[in-house]
């Protein structure tokens, strides 16, 4: 709880929090919807914005109000995916590479390098090419875990590393404890931050990666995301017919939820470095 | 030497791996993209008597180089790479695959190298500049920018850009200039041409900045404080001395170092935005792959930027004991 009160003194912190929960609040909102998000033609086409369609309509007759609340939740939706199961890829691994060392670490090590010199994204289309049909929600979600989870597996090893010689990690093993409870009582606690931290960068860069596989068309483009929002209001012109709240609203959406979460992590991985802690708090007094 | 060999050998070693990856993970999706062309062909509503459909698959494989055993697939694998021939693409059916690369490779390679010096060297002399003078109220204005455009992704910039200066502002075309095979290159080809590619450099350039700066500005702040910049001070060197020589210069190094680390992605950022300005390069190349579902050419294409990566990755490093003494005295 102390924790949390010196983080919403930072003003990023705070801004960016209540920017995610209002776009978090407006995906629940999806559930009262009163249109199908699928279906077309439910509405008038190409109105703008009135009292009855505060965001208009768009030329395939959807409300594009309603069609940004399902696709704030359906990207959220795909990047929690690809967030938690690459998670649980990237501590594995670091743990194990970290804590084993030798030859172990090395392979490891090498095949996280390998898929970081590589340009990822071109790999990525190749895939999604392959699968493009079956390419749901949950599908797009383990595909982004699938190659999401490298630079993350480094960060959270070199933390290992550096707790695997400390002095209480010999007590433990000393005092008779065993390798899992050692990990799971000791090591997690003092990584939970910093998995928290890769957790909400990996949020960001599998939205960002979901709308360029939308653009490409190598997601299901009748399930309504930022990125097929936005994919077919360039397909249908939007922007030189001069429907502003159509291409807009995807746009915004994303660099809403994109700055807040930055901003949220920039601010715990501040709060985590004691270096720049001793700044701000020099800065404050 | 030792230092040119170790790296060399590095060098083979991640393009090995790399286009190991490319060969197999696609099989592990354990979709064969012979029988989803036949399925895309039999659903544009054309019939096909048996016999055909087999001819097809076989050419298909062949030409997708899916013949024979794995092992026998994996070696045709590397002489197309080799060869640099990777068949003939399929949505401009019988042009191969190595033409259309050759004709587009050039101008991503042209924005790709421009675009990441610039953005390298504009990011980090200004990050440095806003590290040193951090109390500074225009290094403050700065940094909050830098903290909105940052985590904005390349598609979504490169979409508010075209927006703004293309349809409410139309000062540059929507448009890339068109490429024929018989470019006359004259004044107003280049005009053209730089019209054409200062939107896509802007956005490259101003999102990759902004990732250097943020890091160059830390490390700064780091460095200002070291000892040997405090005597500096006080045995009166002069301000901008020390800000060149003895600040921007240590924190350079890292730099060097980060850059060879971000190559990759920073190439797919190039790639990405071609797809948005229609920059006639390999990324607008590869949309339209995509979305033909022509398979050699994704496979080119891929198999090319991994070699463009890891080359250039190769060259930075070899560049590097330039800047570094410790390593050249190695």
């Amino acid at each position: 709880m102390e924790a949390l009160r010196e983080l919403f003194r930072d003003y990023r912190f705070a801004v960016g929090f209540v920017i995610f929960l209002f776009l978090v609040a407006l995906a629940f909102l999806s559930f009262a919807s009163p249109y199908d998000p699928i279906r077309q033609l439910q509405v008038p086409r190409d109105q703008p914005p009135s009292r009855a369609h505060i965001l208009g309509t768009n030329s395939r007759g959807q409300d594009v109000f309603w069609q940004a609340t399902f696709a704030i939740r359906n990207s959220l939706i795909i990047a929690l995916i690809a967030g938690l199961v690459s998670r649980v890829v990237a501590i594995l691994v670091g743990f194990v590479a970290g804590y084993r060392g030798g030859t172990l670490d090395r392979v490891l090590m090498g095949l996280a390098d390998g898929l970081l010199v590589i340009p990822l994204f071109l790999i990525l289309v190749m895939v999604a090419m392959l699968l493009r049909g079956s390419m749901t929600l949950v599908n797009t979600g383990l595909l982004l875990a699938f190659f999401g989870w490298a630079w993350d597996a480094r960060a959270i090893r070199s933390q290992i590393l550096s707790l695997r010689e400390r002095e209480f990690t010999k007590t433990c093993v000393l005092s008779g404890h065993g390798i899992m409870s050692l990990i799971l009582r000791e090591y997690l606690p003092f990584t939970a931050p910093l998995i928290l931290s890769t957790l909400i960068n990996n949020i960001a860069w599998a939205i960002s990666m979901e709308i360029v596989l939308a653009i490409l068309g190598l997601v299901r483009l009748e399930i309504p995301t930022l990125g097929t929002m936005l994919q077919w209001a360039i397909t249908y012109q939007a922007m030189l017919l001069g429907q502003w709240w159509w291409i807009s609203t995807p746009i915004v959406l994303t660099i809403f939820l994109l700055v807040a979460l930055y901003w949220l992590s920039v601010s715990i991985s501040e709060y985590l470095d004691p270096r720049m802690r001793i700044q701000r708090i020099g800065a404050q007094s | 030497m030792r230092f040119i060999i170790s790296r060399f050998v590095q060098y083979v070693l991640v393009v090995f791996c790399g286009i190991t990856a490319v060969f197999f993970i696609p099989r592990l999706t354990g979709q064969d993209p012979v029988l989803e062309i036949i399925a895309q062909i039999q659903a544009q509503g054309a019939s096909l008597d048996p016999t055909a459909v087999q001819s097809l698959m076989e050419t298909l494989k062949e030409l997708y180089g899916l013949k024979g055993s794995l092992l026998q697939q994996y070696f045709t694998m590397w002489r197309r790479v080799f060869t640099l021939d990777f068949g003939p693409s399929l949505f401009q059916f019988p042009t191969p695959v190595a033409q259309l690369l050759r004709i587009y490779l050039p101008w991503t390679i042209g924005l790709f190298v421009t675009s990441t010096i610039l953005s390298w060297v504009l990011g980090n002399i200004i990050g440095g500049f806003a590290g040193y003078f951090s109390g500074k109220p225009w290094s403050r204005i700065l940094d909050a920018i830098v903290m909105v455009i940052r985590p904005i992704p390349q598609y979504i910039f490169g979409v508010v850009l075209l927006i703004l200066f293309a349809y409410l502002w139309p000062i540059f075309p929507v448009r890339g200039p068109s490429i024929g095979r018989g470019m006359i290159i004259n004044l107003s080809f280049i005009l053209a041409i730089l019209r054409a590619s200062f939107l896509p450099a802007l956005t490259l350039v101003i999102l990759g900045g902004a990732v250097w700066f943020q890091q160059m500005k830390l490390l700064v702040q780091n460095v200002k404080r070291e000892d040997f910049v405090e005597y500096a001070r006080i045995g009166g060197v002069k301000g901008w001395r020390i800000v060149f020589r003895y600040v921007l210069k240590n924190a350079m190094l890292p730099q060097v170092t980060q850059l060879a680390l971000a190559l990759g992605q920073v190439f797919s950022g190039v790639l990405i935005v071609e797809m948005i300005f229609s920059y006639p390069g390999i990324g607008l190349l590869l949309y339209r792959g995509v979305t033909r579902g022509d398979y050699n050419l994704v496979m080119g294409i891929t198999v090319l930027s991994i070699l463009t990566v890891a080359t250039a990755t190769f060259l930075l490093d070899l560049f590097y004991p330039l800047l570094d003494p410790r390593i050249r005295h190695r």
